[in-house]
Formats: structure tokens, sequence, C-alpha cells
């Protein structure tokens, strides 16, 4: 079967993770694409790839983007594979964030004065154990899927459109713990440093040598990302070809017909939102890693809307689709800005209160009105652009 | 006892604004199945536009809130003919976010035109208030509830007693018996959009009056949203008696949560309104008065 790549004749060939040699092939191209990318401007071998690489801002961006990508597939699990529509991502975010941040973050105290004593006593400002990341970015994955598993019982009594609901309320909840817990989260305004990024004495967050190389921290955290990302994409990829994924599909698209079937929705449910919980909290742990900072305030609803818009971009039950959505939507404000350089584009102000609109309204209005135009023209999203163009230059010149 | 009293009131008077946006919720979720997330940009949009019409031009309150309601449905016509019809028979869940995304589009054009400062609304009521027996009761806060009882009283009358109040009786009841019947399905779509976004304007203009209007007025308008719930996604009488039961606790919380409960933390009673709902569908998975779905197999 091999010999013709575009015969599927079983159901393993239909399910594979690769469905060809070729393809495998193009993975790896892709893949060493991208490592070169991040590499790029300490390749002195290669000098002509340097206008191409990454760098300043861009790799600051495409560091959140590839972190972005793991929580993203993490949303996919849960909307598209299951077919729930959770508000709720950036609470498990948040729960993931500061996890990480109080198990890997450094322990702050203050001298203050006791009132009733008149003594300096030692107070805790911030709670943290200074631990490693082998231990505080599963421990960040797993805090999350516990809150996704105390919440999922009361989710999944209810059928379909609800549970939007209940997941807003939790973002809601969420918010309003972050900001009220101050010994752990730094409070509103504040916050506090991200978890440190550091793998048995390796550290991510500071520039350095790895295997001869000289990286930057960006870049250091960058291929941490990516790592993670395949390793966390793959287990997805296969997640959705196994039992599992099978009854997530089934209930997607019929529940009643799924339950005739003897699938539990309630089991299947709820593995998919732990599933879904655990890697928004890995993917939060990291998300403000290449920054350093974590604030309450921004696990709001508008980061959700982020995460829906990205899986609805990228394209809804595929994982190279969350990808291509999670570095599109990171890129966004990018390219707003970039695309504000242009004359025709003049109307998009740079300054906070000039112009017809400021650059932060016009990222808004293309996160939404990119939802709206998706959803009604390509519900497939990019991954479905991708299949399109693909399948045009396929059977080029006879593609009609 | 005063200060209970004082809590039921302003409870009371809050519940009148949640109800206006619950039903705007209602009628479009029993006409298309629609979940309507763009409602607090509608009442962004709505509220505006009587700010903009009573303020900066100086026209008369009443005629500004009737072109006002004029532009709301005009707005909300438009959303329905360009973004949801296309949508007609795609998953409820993609039609969901999809109105998220508007909302959030929506929002930024509202906001934008409304500035950072907060706006007078231009109305008669202002800051004057009446005593009674010992409470304060805001003279905005009469005109709310006054005009919430009229204003549902009309809608009643006019799902009961006109022909196109008949024909989205019979489209909520099912599509295409009513479509087979002669019922321009289309039409009642376009005027549940309307009637919502003017509900919406009326709602922001309750919120905006007397204590001015600004850009937080989008997130008691979001609040209005577990009240659609705790009522049940379908029943009007169900947005009603959802919009007291949240405005009340919310109020009461407001009232002697700091007192009785510090450690639930500041502004805790923002938070009422989600807490209600969640308990609510722990025990009633359809809310108080929403139709249970059969499942047939």
């Amino acid at each position: 079967m091999r010999l013709r790549p575009g015969l599927i004749a079983d159901y393993r060939d239909d399910v594979a993770v690769f469905r060809s040699n070729v393809a495998r092939f193009w993975f790896a191209v892709l893949l060493v694409a991208v490592v070169v990318l991040g590499l790029g401007g300490t390749l002195p071998l290669i000098p002509g790839l340097v206008d191409f690489t990454l760098t300043g801002d861009l790799l600051l961006i495409a560091v959140t983007a590839v972190f972005a990508s793991i929580g993203a597939i993490g949303l996919n699990i849960v909307t598209g594979f299951a077919g729930q529509v959770s508000l709720g991502h950036a609470f498990f975010l948040g729960v993931g964030a500061f996890t990480g941040a109080i198990l890997g973050g450094t322990e702050v105290t203050r001298q203050v004065v006791d009132l009733s004593t008149g003594q300096f006593v030692e107070r805790t400002m911030l709670v943290g154990y200074d631990l490693d990341l082998i231990i505080w970015l599963p421990a960040a994955g797993l805090a999350a899927a516990f809150m996704g598993l105390i919440v999922a019982p009361v989710a999944f009594r209810l059928r379909g459109l609800y549970l939007a609901f209940v997941t807003l309320g939790l973002v809601f909840i969420g918010e309003h713990v972050f900001r009220e817990a101050t010994v752990l989260t730094g409070g509103v305004g504040v916050g506090r440093p991200t978890g440190v990024p550091s793998l048995f004495g390796l550290r991510f967050d500071e520039a350095g040598e790895v295997f001869g190389i000289f990286l930057s921290k960006h870049q250091k955290l960058f291929f941490l990302g990516l790592a993670l990302l395949v390793v966390l994409g793959f287990v997805a990829k296969n997640l959705a070809r196994s039992r599992v994924g099978r009854a997530l599909a089934a209930i997607r698209d019929r529940d009643i017909a799924a339950e005739m079937m003897g699938i539990p929705l309630a089991r299947y449910k709820m593995i998919a939102f732990v599933v879904s919980s655990f890697y928004a909290g890995v993917a939060g742990a990291l998300l403000y890693t290449a920054v350093g900072q974590l604030e309450p305030g921004s696990f709001n609803l508008l980061l959700s809307i982020e995460f829906i818009a990205m899986v609805l971009i990228g394209g809804v039950a595929t994982v190279s689709g969350s990808i291509m959505g999670a570095v599109f939507i990171t890129f966004l404000p990018r390219l707003v800005k970039w695309l504000a350089g242009f004359w025709m584009f003049g109307f998009i102000s740079d300054s906070p209160t000039g112009g017809l609109v400021t650059l932060a309204q016009m990222e808004l209005i293309l996160f939404g009105g990119l939802i709206v135009v998706f959803l009604i023209l390509e519900p497939l999203g990019l991954y479905g652009i991708w299949i399109r163009i693909r399948n045009y230059w396929k059977a080029w010149p006879f593609s009609y | 006892m005063t200060q209970f009293l004082q809590a039921l009131v302003n409870g009371v008077s809050l519940a009148s604004i949640y109800a206006l946006i619950a039903l705007g919720f209602v009628i479009i979720y029993k006409s298309m199945q629609v979940l309507n997330f763009a409602q607090p940009a509608l009442l962004l949009l709505g509220g505006y536009w009587v700010l903009y019409f009573a303020t900066v031009w100086g026209w008369a309150f009443p005629l500004a809130i009737v072109v006002g309601a004029l532009f709301a449905a005009a707005t909300g016509v438009i959303v329905e003919r360009t973004t949801l019809r296309p949508m007609v028979g795609k998953p409820v869940f993609a039609v969901a976010i999809l109105t998220i995304g508007l909302n959030t589009v929506i929002s930024v054009i509202a906001l934008d035109l409304m500035g950072v400062e907060i706006r007078q609304m231009g109305d008669p009521w202002g800051f004057g208030f009446v005593e009674f027996g010992g409470l304060n009761i805001a003279h905005r806060q009469i005109a709310a509830i006054v005009a919430v009882a009229v204003l549902v009283g009309l809608l009643l009358a006019f799902f009961k007693y006109s022909r196109l109040g008949l024909a989205m009786r019979a489209t909520a009841f099912d599509q295409e018996v009513a479509l087979t019947q002669g019922v321009s399905v289309s039409t009642v779509f376009a005027l549940s959009w309307a009637i919502a976004a003017v509900l919406a304007m009326f709602g922001g203009v309750f919120l905006g009056s007397g204590v001015g209007f600004e850009r937080s007025a989008a997130v008691t308008a979001l609040k209005a949203l577990p009240v659609v719930v705790v009522g049940g996604l379908d029943s009007i009488a169900g947005a009603i008696v959802g919009a007291l039961l949240v405005a009340v606790s919310e109020t009461l919380a407001a009232t002697y949560q700091p007192e009785y409960a510090p450690f639930l933390g500041k502004g805790f009673s923002q938070l009422v309104p989600y807490v209600v709902m969640l308990l609510v569908l722990l025990f009633k998975p359809y809310g108080l008065f929403g139709t249970k779905e059969i499942e047939r197999v």
C-alpha cells in the first residue's frame, strides 16, 4: 500500500498520524525549518538565512506563540474533539500559571510592624517554594486538571449550551479569587514573578551556552516550548485516534446516539475536560515566563475569547490547526502594528487616544471580526484553507 | 430593618435593568435558538445613541429615546441580516461563538464612540430622590421599575394579541411548521433582534441615567447572562423571576457581605450572580422555568 500515497485502504491508514512517508518527510523539514528559525541569529554558517531569523520582539512573540499553541490544543480537545464550548479556559490557564509561580517561585518576606506589640515581624508577602521545572511544570498541569475534575461533574450534569454559562461563571469566580488571594498571586496591578524555569540547574530564563551554542534566554524558552509542543501535540493527535478520541467525536456529532452505542457520556466528557485543563495548566505556567511577570487581572474573559479565536481560526478538531491559529492570533498585534505603518492603513493610530482607531482597538476588531468571518465563510479555519490550497496544487493543472 | 428594605428596593430596581437585558436574550433564544452573547455590546451602543441625541444634540429626552430606539432596532436588524442569517442551520455552538465575536467588535466601536469619561445621559431624573419611611428611593429607580413594568406589559400584549406576536410564538414553537403556515420566519428573526436591541438600549438608558453612563455598563450587562440561566433560557417569566432573584441577592450581598463575611474579599457582590447561577444549575439543570429537553432515540 505504501506505493500509492493517496490510497487509503483500511482504517489504520485513515487514522495514521502520518499517512505516507512524504508527509513524514515534510513534517521533518518543517521541524528543521522552525529549529533553524529559532537558532538563526546564532548560526554564523548560513549568513544568508539571517534575514529570515526571529530576532528581538519577533522571537519574544514566537515564544508566546509556542506556549499558546499548547493551550490552544488543550481547548481544542474539549471544544473541537468533544464539541463542548468552554469559556473557562482562562481560569485553567490561571490555575496553572499561579501553581507554577508558587511552586517554582521564590518566597518574598517583608519586615512589618505588628500593631499589637510594636515589634518588627517577618510577614510572608508571596509564597514560593523554589522547586525545579521538572516538578512545578507537571504540578501546574495537574493542579489545573484537578480543578477540571472538580468542576466537570457540575458542568456535565448540563446539556449543551448551559455549559458555556457555567464556564463563564468560572472565569469570573477565578478572576475574583486570583485578585483576592494576594499572598499567592501578588494582587491586582502588582502580580508576581513567574516560576523560575530551571531544569536540573539549566536556566531557561538566562542567556548561556547549551551544547556549545550560545543561546539567548528567549531562544532557550523557544526550544523548551517547541520540545513540549511536539510531545504534547503528538499526545493529543494520538488521543484523537484512540478509543477515547472516537468516543469524543461520537459525543460531538450526536450525544444521544453516542449514549445509545454504549458510550458513557459523563466519563468521556470528564476525560476531555481534565486533559484539556492539564494542557491549559502547562501552557499557563509557561505562557508568561518570557515576560517574567504574572498579573492576576490578565486571566479574564478576553483571554478565553482569544483562545476560542485561536481554535476557530486555526481549525476545529485538528492539532495542526490549533497551532496555526495560536501562531496567527499571537502574531496579530504585531501584524496590526506593522500594517499601521502603511499609508492606506493610516487610520490606525499608534497613540492610545488619537486617530480613528488605536492599535489595541484594531486588534480587538480583528479578533471579533475574524471569528465572525471564519465561522460564516470557512468553518474549517486556516487548516481548511491549507487543505484547499494543497488540493488545488495536487491536481494542477486540472484543478477545477 | 431599614438597611434591609433599602437593599431590597435597590435590588428591585437593579432587577428591572437585568430583566430588560435578559428578556431580549430570551426572545432571541426562543425565536432562533441562538445564544446572544452580543447583548452587552448592543446595550452600550443603544445607550450611546440616546446619550448622543440628548446631550450632544440637545434633543428632548423622550425624542432622544424614540430615535435611539430606531437606531438600536436598525443595528439589531443589520447584525441579524449580515451575520446571523448565513448561520441558519449551523450548530448552536458555532452561532454562540459567533455572537461572542460580534460582541467584541460592536463593544470596541461603542467604547470608541463613548470615550473614557463618565457621561451624563441627559435624563430628567438626575440625582433626585424621595424619602419614604426612612428609605431613599432615587427617581431613576422609580422610573426604571415603572418603565420596565410598562414595557413588559406591552411586550406580553404584543405576543398575545398581535398577528406578528402570534407569528413569533409559532416560530418559537416550531420553525418549519410556522413556515408552512405562511409565517415569514425571516421577518420574525429580524423582529426578535430588533426587539432585543431596543430592550438592551433601555437597559443602557436606565443603567446610565442619574449616575452617568460609562464603560463598566458592559460588565453589568454581562451579569444578565446568569439571570437568563437562572430563569431558564426560554422562559419570559423565568427572565423576570431570575432577574429579581439575582439582583436582590446581589444587593443584599453588597449590603451585608463586607460586614459579616469579609473573608470573601472586596467586591464579592459582583460575583453573586454567577454563584447564584451555579447553585441553581446544581439542582435545576434547565433553570427554574426552562423547558426540559426531552431525549428521543
